[in-house]
């Protein structure tokens, strides 16, 4: 897919565009092609058409119930946890299709990292917490999960605060570290891509700016793809957005182009804050 | 326009807004409750550790004619149990009578006599007074005269050599005791065992059989038949011994009595003894019922077999359901599809509970001795048939059908744990690649742990106390050997555990005294105290488990049960 380039004209609004599926992909880069996602009957999701560029941030925003955390959610195939759900059209991560039949949903999801809206820390210690996908992986060695333990909590800043108490209980972190020590969790397996839904709702304004630093550091090795409510979260970490409305991708474009100069009328009302 | 106000309707409820009188009544009912259980322990821990007090011994004498004497004699003496209003018919007068336990049961064929407050002369506290305590008939009651050492030399009551010599011999005979019984029960035990196996293995021969093999075994046996002559005679020998030097006493009630100091435990004198004496023997004799095992049809010595059973029984049926009721809720939870089915199978679970006990002990002679049993029995001991090896009750039965009984319990509280651990948590394990079998064993489990705990201590609470599915699979009166010892038996499935082997019970043990004993005055005491020692193994059980329940609770400290 395409490198970033700020001198490069800005892209039109991608409704619908077909993209070869046999090109090179880029590692961690997300195809979503034509595809529709329904609860039972209810339909969550119409016809969308993505491409999500590997390696830079990506902000899915949009007013409440329109599907951007269904979106989300799908990448890691978390929603076949519900039962009765159905899709159409297909959703690629690499090239490969995440439907295909002898796909095993955990190898997927080793590859994918999640954050969540409210911060979900294992009832174990801050050490077993970031190891966690390691072990289940199958890497015991004391030495290596060590080691990819630092990295990892380096990698979300919570190295300095945590360092003296990782064989201490995760609960007794504040609300903010431990949402950075389950960022430092979904990273310690080196995915490709990370999702994170609403990370910083539940957070205060200091430990937001912290995540939200992260997540530029972040961006150099892991495609982010980050749901959020706050337009200013969006405009300030993201390199391109996507507008969602009732289930349809109304527009999809750089980040500056779309919080300065919309082409849709109902990305202009949104994030003018006519509604929403 | 206003509109107009709504008539105020009558208040329905009783009593204050604020509900101070249900309050009250919530209150009440729980102090009521509280009172019951706490008057209950009560009643039988002092009933339970009376028995164990060393009680004064008096002696009465009689008016003429009274109901009370002994073999003619208006002479006796006995320790004070019972001090209560008579009950009279027709009187206005009001009576007391006493109980007073007598002893000497070989002599006077009773142990207790009640005796009329009205009919008694005058009573006293001899010093003198010894009670003897024996292997046979109980505890003796009188005034030692003199002891008879082995050479026939005589040392008489009141020297200063007397008490020493009566506490050497007494020693002796235990240690001699000791040795009898360490070769007639390992030794000559372990001889019949080793005859026992080649008898089978002569048996199970094909025939027409190798001579030279039978002449093998012929010799062994009759090695080892050697060898238990050997032993036996050295037995016998001892036991001779035992009976040659002898105590001779006279009985309160006159007459004199000598018995061998082979069959005494041990002595005191009643009247003699100052407080922290009494304090001491009462120590003693609670550790001593704990410790030893019972004589006289389990009327007197101690309970240690049946503590040793039930125990083992707890921990064999513990074994069993946790990883059943565990396994079972897990499926119900978090693999079955939930509809009408898995519903069916939850009512099913919860009913199990209110089933009663009996039906279990029915269930599990029916199914686990004579189904089960009896094909284990044919396909890895038919060596053995048709003596029953796992045919017939056993401590591996009983405790299976208890856990049956108790699998409800558990079923339901790991259940409930389960679904007490937070989505948040599993949904992060999930996306973490974790399957759904890791997130259980990693995460759901350890934080159910202290939920399926509290499971667990109300299984093992229901299954110590049950008695009557017990009697069906496996509960005897007496058992000659406890369940695990150091013996390696070859019907043995886990080394040293004879999970083939009947045993002894404290419910049982209960019920056996108060009601299929002999004397059912002599058991009372003992009833109570068999009593106490099942509620504080129980609460001990309990207790045990609630500390393991409070360490993990602070390790996943996630859990809300």
């Amino acid at each position: 897919m395409e490198t970033k380039d700020p001198s490069a004209p800005a892209r039109p609004a991608a409704v619908a565009s077909s993209l070869p599926t046999q090109a090179p992909v880029a590692s961690g880069a997300i195809s979503i092609q034509k595809y529709d996602f329904f609860y039972g009957k209810a339909q969550a999701i119409h016809c969308v058409d993505l491409e999500i560029p590997s390696k830079q941030v990506t902000a899915f925003i949009g007013p409440s119930g329109c599907g951007k955390s269904t979106l989300l959610r799908n990448f890691n195939r978390m929603n076949d946890l519900i039962d009765g759900i159905s899709h159409n059209g297909d959703i690629l991560i690499n090239g490969r299709s995440i439907y295909e039949p002898g796909l095993e949903v955990t190898s997927l999801r080793k590859r994918i990292g999640m954050v969540f809206q409210k911060s979900n820390p294992f009832p174990k210690t801050i050490f077993e917490n970031v190891v966690y996908g390691l072990r289940v992986a199958g890497v015991n060695n004391k030495a290596e999960l060590e080691r990819i333990c630092e990295e990892a909590l380096r990698g979300s800043a919570l190295w300095e605060e945590a360092k003296d108490r990782l064989h201490e209980s995760a609960f007794g972190l504040s609300g903010g570290q431990q949402q950075r020590l389950c960022i430092a969790r979904a990273i310690a397996v080196q995915p490709e891509i990370l999702l994170m839904d609403e990370p910083c709702s539940a957070l205060d304004p200091i430990a937001t700016g912290k995540v939200e630093e992260l997540i530029f550091e972040l961006k150099k090795t892991f495609t982010v793809v980050i749901v959020t409510h706050s337009m200013q979260q969006a405009a300030r970490v993201s390199d391109q957005t996507a507008f969602f409305y009732l289930g349809k991708l109304i527009e999809f474009d750089e980040t500056k182009t779309i919080f300065t100069n919309p082409s849709n009328k109902k990305t202009e009302e949104y994030i003018t804050g006519r509604f929403g | 326009m206003t509109t107009p106000s709504p008539t105020p309707r009558p208040m329905r409820n009783p009593g204050s807004p604020r509900g101070e009188p249900l309050v009250w009544m919530s209150a009440m009912g729980l102090t009521l409750g509280l009172t019951m259980v706490l008057g209950l322990l009560l009643v039988i821990f002092s009933e339970g550790l009376a028995s164990f007090w060393p009680r004064h011994v008096e002696q009465f004498t009689l008016v003429e004619g009274s109901r009370g004497q002994i073999a003619g004699s208006r002479v006796i003496a006995g320790e004070i149990l019972v001090d209560r209003a008579k009950r009279l018919v027709g009187s206005e007068e009001p009576q007391r009578e006493l109980q007073v336990f007598v002893g000497n049961r070989d002599i006077y064929k009773l142990g207790f006599q009640w005796l009329d407050v009205n009919e008694i002369e005058s009573r006293s506290r001899p010093e003198d007074l010894i009670l003897i305590e024996r292997m046979e008939y109980g505890d003796a009651i009188g005034t030692a005269v003199k002891l008879i050492q082995a050479d026939g030399t005589e040392v008489a009551f009141g020297t200063a050599a007397f008490e020493t010599e009566l506490v050497r011999l007494t020693e002796l005979a235990e240690e001699r005791r000791d040795e009898i019984l360490a070769i007639e029960k390992s030794q000559i035990g372990s001889i019949n065992r080793t005859m026992d196996e080649l008898a089978i293995r002569k048996r199970s021969l094909e025939q027409p059989a190798d001579p030279k093999v039978v002449a093998s075994i012929d010799a062994k046996l009759a090695e080892q038949q050697g060898l238990y002559e050997t032993l036996a005679a050295k037995s016998k020998e001892l036991r001779q011994r035992q009976k040659l030097e002898k105590l001779v006493y006279t009985l309160p009630t006159g007459g004199e009595n000598t018995i061998e100091v082979g069959n005494i435990i041990g002595h005191y004198y009643p009247n003699q003894l100052g407080p922290f004496a009494r304090f001491k023997r009462f120590i003693s004799n609670g550790v001593a019922f704990v410790w030893e095992n019972p004589r006289e049809a389990n009327t007197e010595g101690g309970i240690f077999p049946a503590i040793f059973g039930t125990f083992i029984m707890t921990i064999l049926m513990s074994a069993a359901v946790v990883p059943f009721g565990v396994v079972a809720a897990i499926y119900l939870r978090e693999y079955a599809r939930q509809g009408p089915v898995v519903r069916a199978v939850r009512i099913a679970v919860n009913n199990l509970a209110g089933v009663p006990s009996i039906v279990f002990g029915v269930f599990g002679l029916g199914f686990f001795v004579y189904v089960v049993g009896a094909n284990m029995d044919e396909w890895l001991f038919s060596d053995r048939l048709p003596t029953p090896t796992f045919g017939t009750g056993g401590i591996m039965w009983a405790s299976l059908t208890l856990a049956l009984m108790t699998v409800p319990v558990v079923i339901v509280a790991t259940e409930e744990a389960i679904s007490a651990v937070p989505r948040g948590a599993k949904e992060g394990s999930l996306a973490m690649g974790a399957s759904k079998w890791q997130t259980i064993q990693r995460i759901v489990l350890p934080a159910s742990a202290p939920g399926i705990l509290t499971g667990l201590i109300l299984a093992m609470a229901r299954g110590a106390g049950e008695v009557a599915p017990l009697m069906l699979v496996g509960v005897v009166k007496l058992a000659p050997s406890l369940p695990v010892d150091g013996i390696w038996k070859s019907t043995d499935i886990i080394p040293m555990v004879h999970l083939d082997q009947k045993f002894m019970h404290l419910g049982f043990h209960i019920y056996d005294l108060g009601f299929q004993s002999p004397d059912s005055d002599a058991a009372k005491p003992m009833v109570f105290a068999t009593t106490l020692f099942l509620i504080l193994l129980v609460v001990g059980l309990n207790i045990t488990a609630i500390l393991l329940r409070e360490r993990l609770r602070r390790k996943y400290k996630a859990s809300t049960f």
